[in-house]
């Protein structure tokens, strides 16, 4: 018993640690490249938030498949080492999660450099001030894009299975754990690592919806 | 004959195939208020946002004499509050410019303009006559040479335009060059030193206000009459 539960809690938390490495990375990259995107005008500005947009919809197995050619022995960054470690799974949710957030992000400072344009214009601010300012405005919508980007990362599997082999003690996370468990006939305990996950889910949706509910009733 | 402020040269401003003002041609002198007036939709904000440079033109030039565009300030038709405190939109301008702290400048707008009791209050939250006082404060606490005013007492209560109008009156006098829109003929008369007429995308003037009023333009006239 105490075995099986230690197993659950290690597996939890390597989910917890991919997952929530994988969107701090996306974040900070995601939120002022559509920022960016939002505010600057450029020849093929269109096309890239369409392929943002396209993204998006990435097949998380292919994800993996790619991730796994450039990480292989043979491939060009081989010599790296990463190939079954949890820095390729966290590897391939960034590229997973990175279109989203930064999708998101772009529809959000969008709408609100539409309300704020000719005010920060006249006040002559830079185009980093600009981005700043609008980031920091729409920072509750972009905690709800971190947020779905958290729901994509934790729940998937394609692509983690790939490139990091649901490795026992080392790269096994909640969701190829389930797999695995279910192909074995395992179903109670298959069961309980998708009830963790569900409530690792819920957990963060309902902090996150009290911490933004927080902020609005704040006098600023 | 007073220095010109700034000067339009044949500046035409389009959007797609549409033409919405010009060819404009105009000179403004360095001092006192210039009150833009004409029919809705004859491109007397176009003009205001021209001159600040909001707008840039497809042909000709706008050229400012010695005024830098951090020397101008603007205050919209509908105020552009961020979503903050008033506290934190009246530091805006100043932050931008570096400072990280301006209290003083703040407390000292605040209590000019009737604005220290909401200080802490969240700016979207505030009603009209409060949202637009605090878009002019905000435009006149970096203390800029020229001020745009876009229709800044549209919708507000008499005593809040009376208000608002003795701001203007007592900046204009302190130096400050203000270019103003509106539709109030009354505001126009109250105001004015020199009148621009705009209609239809045409712009004539400036003309000194009593000439303005004593022998209007052809097309100013029935707007005149019909508004009083």
């Amino acid at each position: 018993m105490a075995g099986w539960f230690i197993d659950l809690l290690e597996i939890t938390l390597r989910s917890l640690t991919v997952s929530v490495s994988a969107v701090a990375i996306a974040s900070a990259l995601g939120i002022p490249l559509g920022t960016w995107l939002a505010v600057t005008r450029f020849r093929a500005r269109r096309l890239t938030v369409a392929v943002l947009n396209a993204f998006m919809g990435l097949p998380p197995v292919v994800v993996g498949l790619v991730i796994y050619l450039l990480l292989s022995r043979s491939g060009p960054f081989g010599v790296l080492d990463l190939l079954f470690t949890t820095w390729a799974m966290i590897l391939a949710q960034v590229v997973i999660v990175l279109p989203l957030v930064a999708s998101l992000t772009h529809q959000v400072v969008r709408d609100l450099w539409a309300e704020y344009r000719d005010l920060l214009l006249s006040l002559g601010a830079t185009r980093r001030q600009r981005m700043g300012i609008l980031i920091w405005d729409s920072r509750r919508s972009l905690l709800t894009a971190m947020l779905a980007g958290f729901g994509r990362a934790v729940g998937e599997v394609g692509a983690i299975l790939i490139v990091g082999g649901n490795i026992d003690h080392l790269t096994r996370v909640l969701t190829t754990a389930i797999t695995l468990e279910v192909s074995k006939g395992n179903l109670a305990f298959a069961v309980a690592l998708g009830a963790v996950l569900i409530a690792i889910s819920l957990v963060v949706s309902v902090a996150l919806h009290f911490l933004t509910r927080a902020d609005r009733s704040r006098p600023w | 004959m007073v220095a010109p402020l700034v000067t339009i040269e044949g500046a035409v401003v389009a959007r797609g195939a549409a033409q919405m003002l010009g060819p404009v041609d105009l000179t403004a002198d360095a001092v006192g208020v210039t009150v833009l007036m004409g029919p809705n939709g004859a491109g007397k904000t176009t003009l205001l946002k021209l001159l600040h440079g909001l707008e840039r033109p497809r042909a000709g030039r706008v050229l400012w004499h010695d005024v830098a565009p951090s020397e101008q300030a603007f205050v919209f038709q509908r105020p552009i509050l961020l979503r903050r405190s008033v506290r934190e939109n009246l530091a805006l301008p100043l932050r931008l410019r570096g400072d990280r702290n301006p209290l003083d400048a703040i407390d000292a707008i605040a209590g000019e303009l009737g604005l220290t009791p909401m200080l802490d209050n969240h700016a979207p939250r505030l009603s009209g006559g409060e949202a637009q006082k605090l878009a002019l404060a905000r435009a006149l606490i970096a203390r800029p040479r020229v001020l745009f005013l876009d229709e800044p007492t549209a919708n507000l209560d008499a005593p809040t335009i009376a208000a608002m109008e003795e701001i203007f009156r007592s900046k204009a006098q302190g130096g400050m060059r203000l270019f103003l829109a509106t539709h109030s003929v009354g505001q126009a008369r109250r105001l004015a030193d020199t009148v621009v007429w705009v209609d239809h995308g045409t712009v004539t003037g400036p003309i000194p206000a009593a000439e303005f009023f004593a022998t209007p333009p052809a097309a100013a006239e029935c707007f005149l009459e019909m508004l009083g």
